[in-house]
């Protein structure tokens, strides 16, 4: 029988869970690296952890690792040990930050993280092939890239399962290439695969997934239940780190239950001091150097963040309506690193057609774009996105350029004052269009 | 003038075509050179203008690379996109600030009706690459589609893969085009296409063997003609020039030969190139990489389009977007330094080029470990002025001879 939580375990419950979740698995961190165990180095988009953790390898997610050094403080360091090593100023702040991390034996704000024995990637981002090329010079490991064909045109988004025969092909190169991984997995470990442990991790991320929609769909309530940039961030965190675990899922079905408790109730994401004004969606990456203060910015208008397309892009698929099929274990995994880095690039170039739809479904007033100068991926058609937004819906559009790791390009002043301005112009036009309503309401 | 049947044997591959550039042959050859060169500098496409003026219809491919065979057997005439320098008016409030030129004045091109595809085909070279085929199709009327090339060429089934990847396109240009391609019109396309690559390997033997012949400059106008020109016509121009090259009276100069590296994507101006030649032989290069990707023959066998991803897999050069573990970049570059017999490398990469400018950074550590000495730059389209360039260049150039 499930325990009975009081409202004052309950409500916050997922924020303080999250944290602990993720401390504990950097110290799982920490005491692989401190024990001389190498570890599995994934990306975000296609980690394939499901896989990994059949054979024993401890996982380590470098965007993680970077962006937490902004998160506390001391990315700048990190960044300019790479550039005194020739890196550019102008290319990925994650990457240079992770390079700094590896010369200086994983040494990291969270504790300490392991070198690698293997780099699994998709190629859902380019800058992750770079990346790799990088270990691969430094510590002389194997890398495996398995090519996902993504969305070939801009017509057909959100891609879910479809049965055309471009598909089909698809999904056969990637089940051909996850053969290849198994066998490249079991000659690093020594072990051989085990498909029953794969169907576990795999039904644990069907579990998780299925409770991340219903976070998510819970948002459409009014008051916003949580904040897509700020608590959002920290379901991301566990999605991830804890993706194909019996904890990870426990975390989400628990979350499902803090959320729907406060749906019930009306407890805001913004607190009880403070009215949900403005319902937002927020396009692109977080301002990691500045990360609550950017928050803030919002907040402090009665702003909330609805929605995010990080939590779409950045959660490996789970925000896609896609469960694994457990009789068949490994052509279920090729189905669902297809459909999750599909949707993830999707969501990150074709978003358009989605945003338009959240206008809708979650009443959102307005999209605040944040193309970041470290993520090409992500911000480079963030300005056409824009356009056509302003074009199809009443939803106003903010365009504000930072960088998600970088504090020497984000200006917190010019920041605020794009931000104010763009709450003002939500201000009046409310006012404008309450008239409007008085206007028709009196006539009638 | 009209350019005349070129000879046998490969006259019969190229029948009768109706030349887009009128040429006077009898004027010799460095008026024939100014003359290429205004048609590659032009931002008005105006070989384009011509073929579509004439009823024909333009597959036009972003950078790196495209199976042109494929647009060619369906009577398209396949276009290299590389940018232009052009004032940017339109393009720049559809993207954001970090981003290289050449995404934005491609994109120019095509917002000013310069250039007007029938079909526009990018590929996800780079993280702002792969947002163009969304960004075109929400601005453009013309079909945008992304071809996806193998980034794990080192798997089995990636043969298998990129050739049905290639028929799924070459259904589109059978639909674009408004015909169907057979086997032997695309045999036809691939052998075309062999004698063209045959022709561009003896640009560049020309440029190695004798770079008082063929400056870089000079040799960089020979290459993007290709992407402007059916390619019957740009081999036969080819076949005109190179002999003349050949006969060129320029005396050998004792010069430091160097190897440029970072033009894959987007091109460093012409008039940059023209600087670099002024004090250094430039002996070969990475420039336009994508028309010469595929290195030998390709086997048009009794499935070309097989042929043609057999060759871009295991017949092709190397650039900082392609992911082969059998192809590490640096080491690449040693092997095309060795090569060519140069002193030095000059390693540049675009403003704001992801790849480029990773990549920047194992060139110059491997070229440390090997004890060759490199000139690192950066370079934008719309750079003007190349003074200071030069007096780097030349300082560098100094510092090693008189080391």
């Amino acid at each position: 029988m499930a325990k009975t939580v009081s409202e004052d375990e309950l409500v916050g419950r997922g924020a303080r869970e999250g944290r602990r979740l993720f401390d504990a698995w950097y110290a799982e961190l920490t005491d692989a690296a401190e024990r001389g165990v190498p570890a599995a180095y994934v990306f975000v988009m296609g980690s394939l952890v499901e896989l990994l953790r059949v054979f024993d390898l401890p996982v380590v997610f470098p965007e993680i690792n970077s962006l937490q050094t902004a998160v506390r403080k001391v990315s700048d360091g990190y960044l300019s040990e790479a550039e005194d090593h020739g890196f550019s100023p102008d290319v990925c702040g994650y990457v240079k930050a992770d390079y700094a991390l590896q010369l200086r034996g994983g040494e990291h704000p969270r504790g300490r993280i392991p070198p690698p024995a293997i780099a699994v990637l998709t190629n859902a981002c380019n800058t992750y092939i770079k990346w790799a090329e990088i270990w691969e010079r430094l510590h002389d490991i194997p890398v495996a890239t398995i090519d996902v064909p993504m969305t070939r045109g801009s017509t057909r988004y959100p891609l879910v399962k479809s049965s055309t025969a471009d598909d089909d092909r698809d999904r056969r190169y990637i089940r051909g290439q996850l053969e290849e991984l198994i066998e490249l997995l079991e000659s690093v470990t020594g072990r051989p695969f085990d498909e029953d442990r794969l169907r576990d991790t795999l039904r644990w991320t069907n579990e998780m997934g299925h409770a991340y929609r219903r976070v998510l769909e819970l948002n459409r309530s009014r008051p916003a239940v949580f904040d897509a940039v700020m608590e959002g961030t920290i379901f991301l965190g566990v999605a991830n780190a804890h993706r194909g675990t019996e904890a990870g899922a426990r975390y989400f079905q628990e979350l499902v239950e803090e959320m729907e408790h406060r749906v019930e109730r009306g407890i805001s994401a913004l607190g009880e001091a403070t009215e949900e004004r403005y319902r937002l969606a927020f396009v692109g990456v977080p301002c990691y150097p500045i990360f609550s203060d950017f928050q803030r910015l919002f907040s402090d208008w009665g702003g909330v963040f609805v929605g995010s397309s990080y939590l779409w892009f950045a959660s490996g698929g789970l925000n896609l309506e896609h469960e694994y099929d457990l009789e068949h274990p490994l052509d279920a995994l090729a189905d669902g690193v297809l459909a999750g880095v599909r949707m993830a690039t999707d969501s990150m170039i074709f978003q358009d057609d989605a945003l338009l739809r959240s206008i809708e479904e979650y009443g959102l007033d307005g999209v605040v774009y944040h193309p970041v100068k470290s993520c090409r991926t992500v911000s480079t058609g963030l300005a056409s996105s824009r356009k056509r937004i302003l074009e199809e819906s009443d939803a106003l559009a903010l365009y504000i350029e930072s960088d998600m790791m970088d504090p020497r390009v984000v200006s917190v002043a010019q920041l605020k004052n794009r931000i104010d301005a763009f709450f003002e112009g939500l201000d009046s036009r409310k006012v404008r269009l309450d008239a409007v309503e008085a206007t028709v309401g009196g006539a009638s | 003038m009209k350019m005349p049947t070129p000879p046998a044997p490969s006259s019969a591959l190229e029948d009768d075509f109706d030349p887009l550039l009128e040429l006077n042959f009898d004027a010799g050859l460095e008026p024939l050179m100014l003359e290429l060169r205004e048609v590659v500098q032009d931002p008005d496409l105006p070989t384009v203008q011509r073929w579509r003026d004439r009823g024909g219809r333009v597959l036009a491919h972003f950078q790196v690379y495209f199976p042109e065979e494929l647009a060619h057997a369906a009577g398209m005439l396949p276009v290299k996109v590389r940018g232009s320098r052009i004032e940017r008016r339109e393009a720049d409030s559809l993207f954001g600030s970090a981003l290289c030129s050449i995404l934005r004045s491609s994109l120019e091109l095509a917002l000013t009706d310069r250039l007007v595809p029938d079909l526009f085909v990018t590929h996800p070279i780079c993280d702002a690459a792969r947002n163009l085929a969304g960004i075109w199709s929400r601005n453009l009327e013309a079909p945008a589609e992304i071809l996806f090339f193998p980034q794990n060429p080192n798997s089995r089934h990636s043969h298998t893969w990129l050739t049905g990847e290639y028929r799924r396109i070459l259904g589109h240009i059978e639909e674009v085009a408004g015909r169907r391609v057979d086997d032997d019109a695309l045999r036809h396309s691939i052998h075309l296409f062999n004698e063209n690559r045959r022709l561009l390997r003896e640009v560049y033997a020309i440029k190695r063997e004798t770079p008082w012949l063929l400056p870089v400059d000079d040799a960089y106008v020979l290459v993007a003609t290709a992407g402007l020109l059916p390619r019957e016509e740009h081999n036969a121009l080819l076949r005109r020039l190179l002999p003349l090259i050949r006969r060129r009276e320029r005396k050998p100069k004792d010069r430091m030969r160097v190897v440029f590296e970072g033009g894959f994507c987007e091109q460093p101006p012409l008039d940059l190139l023209a600087a670099i030649a002024e004090f250094v032989d430039v002996v070969d290069d990475d420039l336009l990489i994508g028309l010469r990707w595929i290195l030998e023959d390709v086997d048009p066998g009794s499935d070309p389009v097989a042929g043609l991803a057999e060759a871009y897999l295991e017949r092709s050069s190397y650039s900082p977007v392609q992911h082969d573990l059998r192809k590490p970049k640096e080491e690449m570059l040693l092997a095309r330094i060795e090569a060519s017999r140069a002193e030095a490398a000059i390693v540049a990469a675009a403003k704001m080029c992801e790849p480029g400018l990773d990549e920047q950074v194992a060139y110059a550590q491997a070229l440390d470990r090997a004890g060759i000495p490199y000139f690192l730059s950066e370079f934008e389209e719309e750079m003007q002025g190349y003074d200071h360039l030069q007096v780097q260049l030349e300082t560098f150039v100094e510092n090693i001879l008189f080391q």
